[in-house]
């Protein structure tokens, strides 16, 4: 190729640069998305953007995992109305995952605590700097250390715990280390435990273990519809540390991340069990003695529906909104963070998918929503993809938020009709 | 026909093994440098957790891109190796949590990776040989 060829491609592409980087600039947040729907970028740069929460006014609470300029929590507002974020607060000295609002209170997690924060009548933090601590001292061993949270109607907080382990080995992640029996981490951590909502510094001791046998939920959310619990289990990693059972493609497929309504005792399975969705029965890990098809006959429930492997989902949300089409109502949204340990196939992931749902059961397969987020056509490492969906939120016009914990990009969905 | 059937089959048999001593040698070359030979154990044994482009996962894999850890001490890399690695790492300002697995390789194995890891997603050091493999192996038993 000659010089000349190379200039004209090399200021075609500048060209090109500058179109994108002024698209860029309009907000349109260039995601793939069904029919009528349109996303705007709304906040940019936040840093690790993990849960969200929007007040009735349409304000944003976003928890960071990691302190931005020594700070947690971000609150966002748009005081001009233009229906970005341009106005940004940030308060609480701790990083962490959790963040939800009820009953008149701001309520936000480290990875070992849960504290709340008294809203005034416009749902703003009174005192950014006393917040109350009401839960204290929740395991926290360096994996799955993140508390998501989610309260329900009856002054009760859900809290995932989750297991500082991938499947209760007795060497974690060492090839062929079998299980331990009776995993004693389930004590105090892999599930999802209760307190009271109102009460100040409680620990294991003052609530209860609602749900066990969940290696870990980040993705947590109260339907209305059916006054429930449901969760989105991250499943073990590495199965192929049995090679007599499992290569790398099987391992890259198995298992199934996993969604479950969850009722005071629901048991997932984990360590002993895992979800094998092309046999569609619960396997025997090989750690416990499994073959790979030897089916898991000891106690654990069923989930409602199962995924491709090792998507990782990080948020979920019931949507109870009247914006988007009728199908949506009451369905499920599901933020999956993106795999990385797929290889040697791509990743997967990166994505929101939507579950439509009656009455607490899911009425149809589950489809991709919105899409694009990685930026790139495929993933083969983690950091190949830009963005990361992470949080789910429904704003009071019944749009659909959405974060990404890589750059700190918050998205709006909504429907035009 | 009995005959020529024998000699059909013998003659397929040589020209198979002949192809077949042939890939071998080609193979071999291709892969009897240390680079290539370590790319190879990367690829089984580190790149489903660091990732093909040796970068990590944030918050779970460290990466293994000019880190004090990869360029840095011999004897702490082949001790990770071989010995495993249970505590936080902090790289950057995060924290990176998933343990690493002893790894159970021979000392040219080690040495073949950890120059692999060395001289490669943009790092440059020194490589490591089997002989300071096996030294260093011997000091941490």
């Amino acid at each position: 190729m000659n010089m000349k060829y190379n200039k004209l491609i090399l200021g075609f592409s500048l060209l090109l640069l500058g179109y994108s980087c002024s698209k860029a600039q309009s907000n349109d947040a260039h995601l793939t998305l069904p029919q009528g729907f349109k996303a705007t970028i709304v906040a940019n740069d936040l840093g690790r953007a993990r849960h969200i929460a929007v007040t009735p006014e349409g304000d944003m609470y976003v928890k960071l995992n990691r302190l931005k300029d020594g700070k947690g929590i971000v609150y966002l507002q748009d005081t001009n109305h233009d229906g970005i974020f341009e106005k940004q607060t940030s308060f609480g000295d701790y990083s962490g995952t959790g963040i939800y609002l009820k009953n008149g209170y701001l309520y936000a997690s480290s990875d070992n605590s849960v504290y709340r924060y008294k809203l005034n009548a416009q749902n703003q933090v009174i005192h950014p700097d006393q917040p109350e601590k009401i839960i204290e001292g929740l395991i926290n061993r360096r994996q799955h250390e993140s508390k998501s949270i989610v309260l329900d109607n009856a002054g009760y907080i859900y809290v995932n715990i989750g297991a500082y382990s991938n499947s209760c080995q007795e060497k974690d992640r060492q090839n062929e280390s079998m299980g331990i029996p009776g995993c004693p981490l389930l004590d105090s951590a892999g599930g999802i435990w209760r307190f009271n909502a109102d009460k100040l510094n409680q620990t294991y001791g003052d609530g209860i273990r609602y749900a066990t046998g969940f290696r870990n939920v980040v993705g947590l959310d109260w339907n209305q519809q059916d006054n429930s619990l449901y969760v989105m289990q991250h499943g073990r990693d590495q199965l192929t540390m049995f090679p007599k059972y499992y290569d790398n493609e099987k391992s890259a497929q198995l298992p199934a991340e996993t969604m479950y309504k969850v009722v005071e005792g629901t048991n997932g399975g984990w360590p002993y069990s895992y979800y094998d969705q092309f046999q569609h029965k619960k396997i025997l890990s090989p750690e416990y003695g499994g073959d790979s098809e030897k089916e898991y006959k000891g106690k654990a429930d069923d989930p409602i529906m199962a995924f491709p492997a090792h998507m990782a989902p990080n948020g979920l949300l019931f949507y109870t909104g009247n914006q988007f089409p009728e199908k949506y109502k009451n369905g499920a949204f599901i933020a999956f963070h993106g795999s990385w340990n797929r290889a040697p196939l791509p990743q997967e992931g990166y994505y929101v998918v939507f579950v439509p749902f009656k009455d607490g059961k899911p009425t149809g397969d589950w489809e991709v929503f919105a899409n694009g987020f990685a930026g790139v056509s495929q993933v083969s490492s983690s950091r190949d993809a830009e963005h990361r969906p992470c949080g789910l939120a429904q704003g009071p016009d019944g749009s659909l938020y959405v974060s990404d914990d890589s750059k700190g990009t918050i998205y709006k969905i909504s429907y035009q009709k | 026909m009995k005959y020529l059937l024998l000699l059909f089959a013998v003659s397929i048999a040589a020209l198979s093994f002949s192809s077949f001593s042939e890939k071998k040698v080609v193979s071999f070359q291709q892969k009897s440098t240390p680079m290539t030979r370590g790319k190879v154990i990367y690829t089984q044994y580190c790149l489903p957790c660091h990732q093909a482009d040796g970068g990590g996962v944030l918050h779970l894999n460290p990466p293994l891109i000019k880190t004090s850890y990869v360029l840095g001490s011999k004897v702490t890399l082949v001790e990770i190796l071989t010995k495993g690695l249970n505590k936080g790492v902090e790289i950057d300002g995060d924290s990176y949590t998933n343990p690493m697995p002893a790894q159970n390789l021979t000392d040219q194995q080690v040495a073949d990776v950890l120059t692999f890891v060395r001289n490669s997603f943009g790092n440059k050091a020194s490589a490591v040989s089997a002989a300071e493999v096996k030294a260093i192996r011997a000091k941490l038993k």
